[in-house]
């Protein structure tokens, strides 16, 4: 059989068509998506300690008002603030270059996590038919003429649903795992390797001719690793510290990224809803803003937009926690961003502003969020194509 | 009788004459077989082409369509050790527990907290207890799901069954972490998929509309008239947790997915009244034999219209099987189905000959699933040596077919089921309703590759736990992973 006339198109292309490192541009826009899965509760990341109902509603977990001690929340503008394990967000909101959007989410009622989580995924709220992913369509409605094997890529083992689709997209739960392990007594294989490990290798290689030993060959030589956290920048120890960390490299690695993706969990806060937020903000805050501090000026080109699938309940339950509930908060940040406010209508907490009674309302809906990101930051040629079935209803003005 | 014997011949000469310029020489009888066992199991073992050869290839055929012929207890033996798999509902829920039941009983949570706090104490509390009391974690059942899957690929002598397994639940996708599904899914497997792997279409298709994994999976437990009286009276009872009210997910997937497909020629119309037919088709004591019931109290008792039929009104339970028979007995169903089969064992783009053939058989046959199959592996389409090596394996696939083509023996070992999942097919944990697409461009990609030549590396210097090869013929253990890192053995 003459070995793969069937190959994808991808796996006869070279990669090395798309830029050799060093050489590619540094103001390509980047976006880095972030997945909160679980459902964040919105109303605890950013309080609304102005809303007078805010307290009531939930006696004993609301964040306390400013001034109030140290669990208070940290004052925006005198309405809104932030969660107090978000503190390391506070310099980047106030430079201008990290947004809130409240009341924002999907459309769709549903609260099953499996189901928001692919609404939202696929861009296509109460739409089960959509087979790929927002961010695939994306990269398929704007080919680039230089575009190679890492205009995307998803720091996990499998591919999140948002980029699954036509287009290629690389999945790897980190740099390291993305080579070709030849050596027999695991390490010291792959391309560097030496004797019958580099001569496996080197036969894998004649054997397959295509893009992707380009590929790891490009990664392995652009080498992300190198790079260590600038600025100061300390990373959190957990999974997705760790991740911006490599995602980090691979910006700087300039090897053509366009879209990263990671994910972050442990956010069904069904019970004791105070401490688990306590530790989960308090790793997503300071990775996000270890982020922001190791690119530094290159942050010129790069948004980070987060999501949840739906917020939680207005009520706080039995058992200091919060259930599935309706709309929630995003952040949006990086040096494209009209960053130091909070953006959306608020909707308000009185009984008859919530919707189904029990939950706050949505005023934004996701996609208007991320279609202006993509229309604006990524210059998309039409984001009513990455979101079929939608209707622009506002522009935030977030760019 | 005489046109019978022509027909293959002017087919044939055609071939010759037009498609191939110069007469490629006709494919030897190894090349055949080693088609048909890359096609109707996973690969060869070695020695494998041999016996077939020895019995020949219509008795293999003939043998693999009729699983229940073929002595597996070897197999059966291997199999064992995952208890699981062999336990009932009940025996399910309660020795791998749902952790907040647990510390409910336990004492740890007040009943109206959904979930155990994160202090270490009462998670220590919750270890001790299962362990004191041989109870497991949930997770568990998923591993032995996988590595009772695995087991069968590599060794069951009734590779067809095993095959026909895997293309079915594929076709009724459901997702393993969504919720009850985590102890549904492996009854949905053992008694509902496998069991009629070979049968009726239309059995299967009862089967799984029956289940509680799919009825969970796609929410139709939930689903209940939206009448004032039954909303009323739903809403009433003491926990009553949810909104009630109609839920559409599974008419629309039941006619999509499972039988007409998506041009089959249904309207939104038909999805809300195929919805109301099946309101009250739930789940009997979710938390323990979690059964299949019919609650008449959820039901909409009105007439429905479905593709043109009348359901009178008044008829219960029997509006859902009327659905499944009117689903079963239509022509897009026998097209959509034969369409799928052909995209599985023959090409990624089914030859409309052969599709044609097929669906004809189905409407034939009532839906007979060995008879399509029969319909397919006697067909020029299927034997042409076109077809030889164009289908890309599924990382499963990739996987059991390496270890059996190394005359291998494992206990479905999780790293295995880890290698699958980075090679693209994390196993029943595949998200949505459609299943994995059976396309060479879904399972190929560069981190895809990168992941497969990393398992034969990794399969064949014998770093995988439980899992025994022979390198019998290969130079070194390069060799034989160069063998399976090979674009040829990507493919069947």
């Amino acid at each position: 059989m003459a070995s793969f006339a069937a190959a994808p198109s991808f796996l006869v292309r070279s990669a090395m068509a798309q830029g050799t490192a060093g050489t590619s541009d540094k103001d390509r826009p980047i976006l880095i998506a972030v997945f909160q899965r679980g459902a964040a509760d919105g109303i605890s990341m950013v309080a609304p300690f102005g809303d007078r109902n805010y307290a009531t509603v939930r006696p004993q977990i609301a964040v306390p008002a400013p001034g109030s001690g140290t669990d208070a929340a940290i004052d925006l503008d005198g309405f809104f603030g932030f969660h107090p394990a978000l503190s390391s967000l506070k310099p980047i909101y106030d430079a201008g270059h990290l947004a809130v959007v409240h009341a924002v989410g999907s459309p769709d009622n549903s609260r099953s996590h499996f189901d928001a989580q692919d609404y939202m995924e696929a861009g296509a709220p109460g739409n089960k038919s959509v087979a790929d992913g927002w961010l695939n369509r994306y990269l398929q409605g704007s080919p680039k003429p230089d575009g190679g094997a890492f205009r995307a890529i998803a720091l996990d083992a499998t591919m999140p649903r948002s980029l699954m689709g036509p287009a290629p997209a690389l999945a790897m739960s980190r740099i390291q795992d993305f080579d070709v392990r030849a050596g027999n007594r695991g390490g010291g294989g792959g391309a560097a390797g030496g004797g019958g490990a580099a001569d496996l290798y080197s036969a894998f290689e004649a054997m397959w001719h295509n893009s992707t030993f380009d590929a790891v060959k490009l990664l392995k030589s652009a080498n992300p690793q190198q790079f260590r956290p600038e600025n100061g920048a300390t990373y959190p120890n957990g999974q997705f510290g760790q991740g911006l960390l490599q995602m980090a490299q691979i910006i700087k690695a300039d090897i053509g990224l366009e879209v990263g993706f990671l994910d972050i969990g442990g956010w069904d806060t069904h019970a004791n809803q105070p401490g688990q937020l306590n530790q989960r903000l308090r790793e997503f805050g300071e990775s996000l803003s270890a982020f922001h501090r190791d690119l530094g000026d290159r942050m010129r080109n790069v948004v980070v937009l987060t999501m949840t699938e739906f917020g939680r309940s207005i009520k706080q339950n039995g058992s200091g926690g919060t259930d599935h509930g309706h709309a929630s908060a995003l952040f949006v940040a990086g040096g494209p961003i009209k960053g130091g406010k909070v953006y959306g209508k608020w909707p308000g907490l009185a009984t008859e502003q919530l919707f189904e009674g029990r939950d706050l309302a949505l005023t934004t809906d996701f996609r208007d969020v991320f279609a202006e990101v993509l229309t604006k930051h990524m210059h998309a040629a039409d984001a009513a194509k990455v979101f079929p079935g939608w209707r622009p209803a506002q522009q935030l003005g977030l760019l | 009788m005489r046109h019978k014997t022509i027909a293959p011949i002017v087919l044939v000469l055609l071939f010759l004459t037009t498609v191939v310029g110069s007469p490629a020489p006709p494919p030897t009888d190894q090349e055949k077989i080693t088609h048909i066992l890359d096609r109707l199991g996973f690969g060869a073992r070695p020695g494998d082409v041999e016996r077939v050869q020895k019995m020949g290839i219509r008795e293999y055929i003939e043998q693999q369509l009729h699983p229940e012929t073929i002595n597996d207890a070897r197999t059966e033996e291997r199999v064992s050790q995952f208890a699981s798999l062999r336990m009932s509902q009940d025996e399910i829920l309660q020795q791998y527990p749902q952790p907040q039941q647990l510390a409910r009983q336990l004492g740890i949570l007040n009943p109206k907290q959904a979930k155990p706090d994160d202090q270490p104490a009462s998670r220590a509390k919750i270890q001790e207890y299962m362990k004191d009391n041989m109870l497991r974690p949930p997770n568990q059942l998923l591993q032995e799901l996988i590595s009772d899957k695995i087991v069968r690929g590599v060794e069951s002598e009734r590779q067809l069954q095993e095959v026909m397994t895997d293309f079915w639940f594929n076709h009724f996708n459901i997702y393993w972490d969504k919720g009850s599904d985590k102890w549904l899914t492996t009854g949905f497997e053992t008694n509902v998929i496998r069991p009629h792997a070979l049968g009726k279409f239309k059995d299967l298709l009862l089967a799984t509309a029956e289940s509680p994994a799919m009825l969970f999976y796609l929410d139709n437990h939930l689903s209940s008239s939206p009448s004032p009286a039954v909303q009323n009276a739903l809403r009433a009872r003491p926990n009553a947790k949810r909104k009630p009210g109609i839920n559409e997910n599974y008419a629309r997937e039941l006619m999509e997915l499972h039988t007409l497909g998506v041009d089959g020629g249904y309207t939104q119309k038909d999805v809300t009244e195929v919805a109301r037919a099946f309101t009250g088709w739930t789940i009997d004591q979710p938390r323990q034999s979690a059964k299949f019931i019919f609650r008449p109290m959820m039901h909409d008792r009105g007439e429905k219209i479905v593709l043109g039929q009348r359901i009178p009104a008044n008829r219960g339970v029997q509006d859902g099987q009327q659905v499944i028979d009117i689903l079963a007995h239509h022509p897009s169903t026998a097209r959509f189905i034969a369409t799928k089969l052909v995209r599985r064992f023959v090409s990624d783009d089914p030859p409309q000959s052969l599709v044609d053939k097929v669906a004809a058989t189905y409407t034939r046959t009532d839906g007979d699933i060995r008879e399509m199959l029969r319909t397919i592996f006697y067909s020029d389409e299927f034997m042409s040596p076109e077809s030889y090596g164009n289908k890309m394996k599924s990382p499963f696939e990739y996987a059991v077919s390496a270890i059996r083509a190394l005359g291998g023996e494992t206990s479905g070992n999780q790293q295995i089921a880890k290698a699958i999942g980075q090679m693209g097919q994390p196993l029943y944990q595949y998200q949505p309703p459609t299943g994995f697409p059976d396309r060479a461009d879904h399972w190929m990609s560069d981190g895809a590759l990168v992941a497969r030549l990393n398992f034969a590396v990794t399969l064949t210097s014998g770093r995988i736990p439980a899992t025994r090869i022979n390198l019998d013929g290969f130079k070194d253990p390069q060799a034989a992973a160069l063998f399976l890192g090979s674009p040829d053995f990507q493919k069947r």
